[in-house]
């Protein structure tokens, strides 16, 4: 049985080999300096993507400035405040559930909301607001978790030393906890950067050969037009469409795994 | 000289009602931040029935769940959500049999018969399969499954239900293995030892007791692999073809809820009928995912309870 078990192991790793290796082998040959930094050109069968590069940075950037205070005030809230009653429980179960809700239900949320509702129009603001909700789950779970691992010992001390509770946490509980914060947070974001539905819906767009000159207005981004290659424009060259996709795969995933590897690297240094 | 001490105290005294006022400011700001995700939610299940309102008033909920045609831009426009339910189902009964199968397999090895280097190892591999985007797995599927469905069942079209469950029990994997392993890993080593003591082999010990003793855990993995699959969009707007008829076998293609939304929702007229009929097939979804997220974290707390000593 123990070879059955190995079999379905030896099937992940097969599988995850064989998506790395395919699109680096594939994606590789066509990258450039010209791809990396030109705009698209010839109904986007030709030139670079620069105009999505940055058009994802921005969205991503703009979703970081309003998710990470609110995530990680709600951490702190969960960690540090959060008695233990029915409206906690409720508060876990929320999470929990928006964790689960699918990424094409934030985007109708997104659309009636932000974008008709608050008439902030298909824009980047708009698009960042519905990653916000998306990606509060996550950030707020990964602060919990760093900070419920800082030892009480230390908020007992600061406290005997006279800080008041918020000052104990500032001051003494957060960098404690800062290294997990940070790296759940990029882990978090790094996921909202390949989201494709939630943007689809509410801001995304289809070809904009010009960068984004506000918050409200509309961008091309790196999984929107990987879709949109792969899919609704014929004879796109594949070294394009490979491409796109190391970018996005190699940004999304080397982001993610340095934070991942910094984290177990701190986790083993610092010892309470 | 009287007037220092005095000076003193009243600076001491404004200091003290300062650091209790930013105290109370930031207690509230946190009280708040930490009630919001309880916000979000209700205000998407708010959103979803008040866009939804005007279809389930003109067409009625019941007839749009039991109506098996959807022609929304036909006339007569017929708006019936079974071809995409059933489609939705074909899709994730095929990701189930991929996904349940080798990601408990996966994690039972991973936790039970490997070493801590290997461990290690496969949390950077599960990682990496859970970083990689939707959009992409969608595109390696159009490049890679589509062919080789179409070839090997001789189809005129590699689009189908089974090229998108295929896809999409791999994504799946990494939140099923993930999840079962940390409930294999919570089961106490006395329980093992036990069990080896008594005579049984290392396999009678996982099969007979640590899988048992994990059982909520995976349940609660396998639960939300499904929610997963389930919601997942790009991938099977990009893979199943979408054609929304009933289908008779996974070898034809479907059109999946979130597929018709996102297809769709970027023609429609805003607040019009159609528009509506889009949220009441969201507000379907929503309800889905919600009731199988709150069955995974209904079995997952009972599960931390009974280990917690």
């Amino acid at each position: 049985m123990k070879v059955v078990t190995g079999a379905c192991v030896a099937l992940v790793i097969g599988a995850a080999i064989f998506i790395l290796g395919k699109i680096v082998i594939s994606g590789l040959p066509g990258i450039s300096l010209e791809f990396l930094f030109s705009k698209p050109g010839m109904g986007m069968r030709a030139g670079g993507i620069f105009p999505i590069i940055v058009g994802t940075l921005m969205l991503v950037t703009l979703t970081a400035v309003l998710v990470l205070p609110l995530g990680i005030m709600a951490g702190i809230y969960l960690a540090e405040y959060a008695p233990k009653n029915l409206v906690t429980r409720l508060v876990r179960l929320s999470i929990a559930n928006m964790a689960g809700v699918p990424s094409i239900v934030y985007g109708l949320f997104g659309l009636a909301v932000f974008v008709l509702l608050m008439q902030f129009g298909k824009s980047l603001l708009a698009s960042a607001l519905t990653l916000t909700c998306l990606t509060l789950p996550v950030i707020i779970t990964s602060t919990e978790e760093a900070l419920r691992q800082v030892p009480s010992d230390l908020r007992q001390a600061a406290l005997a030393l006279g800080a008041t509770r918020w000052r104990s946490i500032h001051k003494v509980v957060l960098p404690a906890a800062a290294p997990g914060i940070v790296t759940g947070s990029i882990l978090g974001l790094s996921r909202a950067a390949g989201e494709t539905a939630p943007i689809l819906v509410t801001g995304a767009a289809f070809f904009l050969p010009k960068l984004p000159d506000s918050v409200s207005s509309q961008y091309m981004s790196l999984p929107y037009h990987l879709y949109v290659l792969a899919t609704q424009v014929p004879n796109v060259p594949p070294e394009v469409t490979w491409g796109t996709a190391f970018v996005l795969v190699a940004g999304v995933s080397t982001v993610s795994m340095i934070a991942g590897a910094w984290r177990s690297v701190q986790r083993r240094k610092v010892k309470w | 000289m009287a007037v220092t001490p005095t000076h003193k105290a009243g600076r001491r005294l404004g200091r003290a009602t300062r650091r209790r006022a930013v105290e109370a400011v930031v207690r509230t700001l946190i009280y708040a931040a930490g009630l919001l995700s309880i916000v979000i939610l209700a205000a998407i299940a708010i959103f979803l029935v008040v866009e939804a309102r005007q279809s389930i008033g003109e067409i009625g909920l019941d007839k749009m769940l039991s109506g098996t045609q959807w022609f929304p831009t036909g006339t007569p426009k017929l708006f019936g959500f079974l071809p995409l339910i059933v489609g939705t189902l074909a899709v994730t009964g095929v990701a189930v049999v991929v996904f349940v199968p080798i990601g408990i397999g996966a994690s039972v090895f991973i936790s039970e018969f490997s070493a801590g280097w290997f461990k290690e190892g496969m949390k950077s591999v599960i990682e990496f399969m859970a970083a990689v985007p939707s959009v992409v797995y969608g595109f390696l599927g159009v490049a890679v499954v589509i062919p080789w469905v179409k070839a090997t069942f001789s189809l005129t079209s590699g689009m189908t239900a089974l090229t998108g469950g295929l896809v999409l029990g791999i994504m799946s994997l990494p939140t099923v293995i993930s999840i079962s392993e940390d409930a294999l890993h919570a089961v106490p080593d006395a329980l093992r030892q036990g069990s080896l003591a008594l005579g049984n082999t290392r396999w009678q010990t996982v099969y007979k007791v640590v899988v048992p003793s994990a059982s909520s855990g995976i349940f609660a993995g396998v639960m939300l692999g499904l929610g997963r699959a389930i919601g997942e969009t790009m991938a099977v707007l990009m893979l199943t073809g979408n054609a929304a008829v009933m289908p008779t076998s996974v070898f034809e293609s479907v059109r999946t809820m979130t597929g018709t939304i996102a297809a769709e929702m970027g023609e429609v007229v805003y607040g019009g009928q159609h528009y509506s009929v889009l949220f009441s097939v969201g507000l379907v979804l929503f309800a889905i995912t919600f009731l199988i997220n709150l069955a995974a974290d209904l079995v997952l707390e009972r599960q931390r309870k009974r280990w917690r000593r």
